[in-house]
């Protein structure tokens, strides 16, 4: 199979960089990085399809000659969900923004806890541990978000 | 039969969505938005049923929808699998269905908008039926899809701060699992030139090594994060336990669990030469065991039931990991058996949140006299789970470890072990809810409470009071530990200007509903029974479980019906 060199390289970059943008905290920017890899995806379909050809219409061009009809298809497909769940992340960035005046992705506050209690595990017996873990206000270090409430 | 059963296949899909649409319109009737929903889920469970009879006595049923010629067309197929799971996820649903109209009626108005709970959970039910139906990769995926999108929304209903939390988590982590998925697809299709699995069955024997190794990696990567299986499986009991309890149970029940039905799928009709043993059993090994280690660590039971949802989904790993027929047996038994009792388990959990306010293990206590009959549906489960003979999950873990021994390498000699640890672990860990729920007084719960804020300043000492240990800034209540989450909690509780209570103190108040309302727990009581017969019907399911499993492995009753036999 011939591929196209192109799509490969522009599907490789939509990719990557989406990877990368998936990695930040804030939703809106995840959002879009999610966007950039399914683009990307989508022109994988394109390689998997080979060689562009001939509308894929009886009696317009050659069976041999016309391009694969069924992964645009899909690809059509998968546009379609990928619309929907956009719009659907899109509510929730906007809700989170409304509850807490930003769209970060927030930490899982009983794991944190849990990792509070693992630190105070490693430490011997005689080690003051007061000092280091504040009762009061659980993951002070570890949320630094619930400070930007406001 | 006169009837040709082949055109009840598409039902379970069609069914539901057309009910989505219909109750959808029907959003400012709630009474008939129930009758239709109801009615809808019977029949389904009916035509699962008819399914089951069909698929057993002759083989698998092929339905080319739209009448396409055999290898153009989009296929359902039910075998034997197809069939079973098609049939346990119908039952769950509906009794889940029931419960959470029982619900609905006393409490969680605000939180939960009736109008489209209804269609959210239909189009659920048509995408898990769609998933279990599916006869391509790609109709797979939209099955996915569908049941992932109906589950993003009743995972943030009612759009509370926790919710959102969990449910950005969630989302997220699906879609880029979706993303995988088809780059997967993409590969498969480059590779193949076609997504159906029974020509997929065949022409993957005709691809270099290489090439589908790399196939059958991107497809088990995708399906290990939608299964939860340990290394992709961190998203799990952060999201599910804010969702309301019937949300929480359905997807606890069957979502992960359509991820193993897809790896087996995949597994022993696609990649039949080259299983890739032990990548998955190293996996089953480690989700089983971190997965209960996580579960001992927590304080709050729906957390501490998620973390045994992520440890015993390992058990059926095993199964497929062993690719013989006994373990793939086991592994269908065990899907079986494990999605009704998860859920079951959920829905108890809903009654004690509604009975106590809370499921925190910290403020409860005295459930057992409190109301003994939510004791019994508690214990009857739990014990169930942890694989007490002669319950079914006792079977069904006996028959994997069977298996187990009978591959007889260094590594399966280890998943038994690991197995049996496992169930020994989660035996204590239902053991140390019973002991803190259930067991002591709720005065005890309320004395503890008490006096944990003022033991803060002497916490260098590890001293005895009241039957519980201070040490190193923990507090030890038998083998349970409580940290500062706990503590805060607790100063939560003592302070009179905090609206935060717990159980001894709503007690006093008179603040708790008195009664169980019976709409949740008649649901609860029959798939708990339905749970118990999975258990006096276990010979017979056993049989027809190893016959799946011989389908399965002999592959060509698969592909043989859906492309027709070679003439």
């Amino acid at each position: 199979m011939n591929a196209n060199l192109t799509l490969i390289l522009t599907a490789s970059f939509l990719c990557g960089t989406g990877v990368y943008l998936i990695l930040e905290r804030s939703l809106t920017r995840v959002l879009v990085g999610l966007l950039m890899l399914g683009n990307g995806v989508n022109l994988l379909f394109m390689v998997a399809s080979g060689p562009a050809g001939e509308p894929p219409i009886i009696g317009s061009a050659h069976a041999e000659d016309m391009s694969d009809p069924l992964p645009q298809a899909l690809v059509l497909t998968a546009i379609v969900i990928a619309l929907g769940t956009t719009a659907f992340l899109l509510a929730m960035a906007h809700r989170s923004w409304q509850l807490n005046g930003h769209d970060d992705v927030q930490d899982d506050v009983e794991d944190a806890a849990i990792r509070l209690l693992a630190q105070a595990d490693e430490a011997s017996d005689s080690h003051d541990l007061s000092q280091e873990l504040t009762t009061d206000d659980p993951g002070e270090d570890t949320f630094e978000e619930e400070g930007a409430t406001t | 039969m006169s009837v040709d059963t082949t055109t009840l296949i598409p039902l379970p899909v069609v069914l539901p969505l057309l009910g989505a649409g219909l109750t959808l319109m029907l959003s400012h009737r709630p009474q008939a938005q129930r009758l239709v929903t109801i009615s809808i889920l019977t029949s389904v469970v009916a035509i699962a049923s008819i399914l089951v009879v069909e698929a057993d006595r002759n083989g698998p049923q092929v339905l080319w929808i739209g009448g396409w010629a055999s290898p153009l067309g989009i296929a359902l197929v039910a075998d034997r699998l197809s069939a079973l799971m098609l049939l346990v996820s119908a039952v769950v649903t509906l009794l889940v269905l029931l419960y959470s109209l029982g619900q609905r009626m006393t409490d969680d108005q605000k939180e939960a908008p009736v109008s489209i709970y209804h269609p959210t959970f239909l189009v659920l039910v048509a995408g898990v039926s769609n998933a279990f139906l599916a006869g391509d990769l790609f109709n797979l995926f939209v099955s996915f899809e569908m049941l992932l999108f109906a589950s993003y929304v009743l995972l943030t209903l009612g759009g509370t701060e926790a919710r959102i939390r969990a449910g950005t988590i969630y989302v997220v982590v699906n879609m880029l699992s979706s993303s995988l998925f088809l780059i997967a697809l993409a590969a498969v299709y480059a590779a193949t030139g076609s997504l159906n699995f029974a020509q997929l069955a065949v022409r993957l024997d005709e691809v270099p090594d290489g090439t589908r190794l790399m196939l059958q990696l991107l497809l088990l990567t995708t399906f290990a994060i939608k299964a939860a299986i340990f290394p992709l499986s961190f998203w799990l009991p952060d999201s599910y336990p804010t969702a309301p309890a019937p949300v929480t149970a359905v997807f606890a029940g069957l979502l992960t669990k359509v991820g193993v039905y897809a790896i087996l799928r995949v597994q022993v009709l696609l990649f039949p030469d080259s299983p890739l043993s032990g990548l998955l059993m190293w996996a089953a090994l480690l989700t089983m065991v971190i997965g209960i280690l996580g579960a001992v660590a927590q304080s709050d039971i729906k957390r501490m039931l998620s973390f045994t949802l992520v440890s015993h989904i390992g058990y059926m790993v095993f199964g497929i990991g062993l690719a013989t027929q006994a373990g793939t047996s086991g592994a269908i038994f065990y899907v079986a058996h494990h999605i009704t009792i998860q859920t079951a388990l959920f829905l108890v959990v809903g009654l004690i949140e509604h009975r106590a306010g809370s499921t925190g293990l910290m403020r409860m206590g005295g459930l057992a006299r409190l109301s003994p009959l939510l004791a019994v549906l508690f214990f009857v489960p739990a014990m169930n789970l942890a694989g007490i003979p002669p319950m079914s999950g006792f079977i069904g873990k006996v028959g994997l470890l069977q298996a187990g021994l009978a591959v007889g390498t260094p590594l399966s000699y280890a998943l038994v072990a690991a197995g049996v640890v496992t169930s020994l672990l989660t035996l204590y860990a239902v053991a140390k809810t019973w002991g803190l729920a259930f067991w002591r007084t709720p005065e005890q719960a309320h004395e503890m409470m008490r006096a944990l804020p003022g033991l803060e300043d002497d916490l260098d000492d590890s001293h005895h009071q009241h039957g519980f240990v201070i040490h190193r800034q923990h507090v030890h209540v038998g083998g349970t530990a409580f940290g500062t989450q706990e503590l805060a909690e607790a100063r939560r509780v003592v302070d009179e200007d905090q609206p935060d209570r717990d159980l001894h103190q709503r007690l006093e108040d008179g603040s708790l509903p008195a009664r169980l309302p019976l709409g949740m727990v008649l649901p609860t009581a029959a798939l708990i029974a339905f749970s118990l017969a999975l258990t006096v019907v276990a010979g017979p399911l056993y049989g027809y479980t190893d016959r799946a499993a011989h389908d399965l492995q002999e592959r060509t009753p698969y592909i043989s019906s859906v492309l027709g036999d070679d003439r």
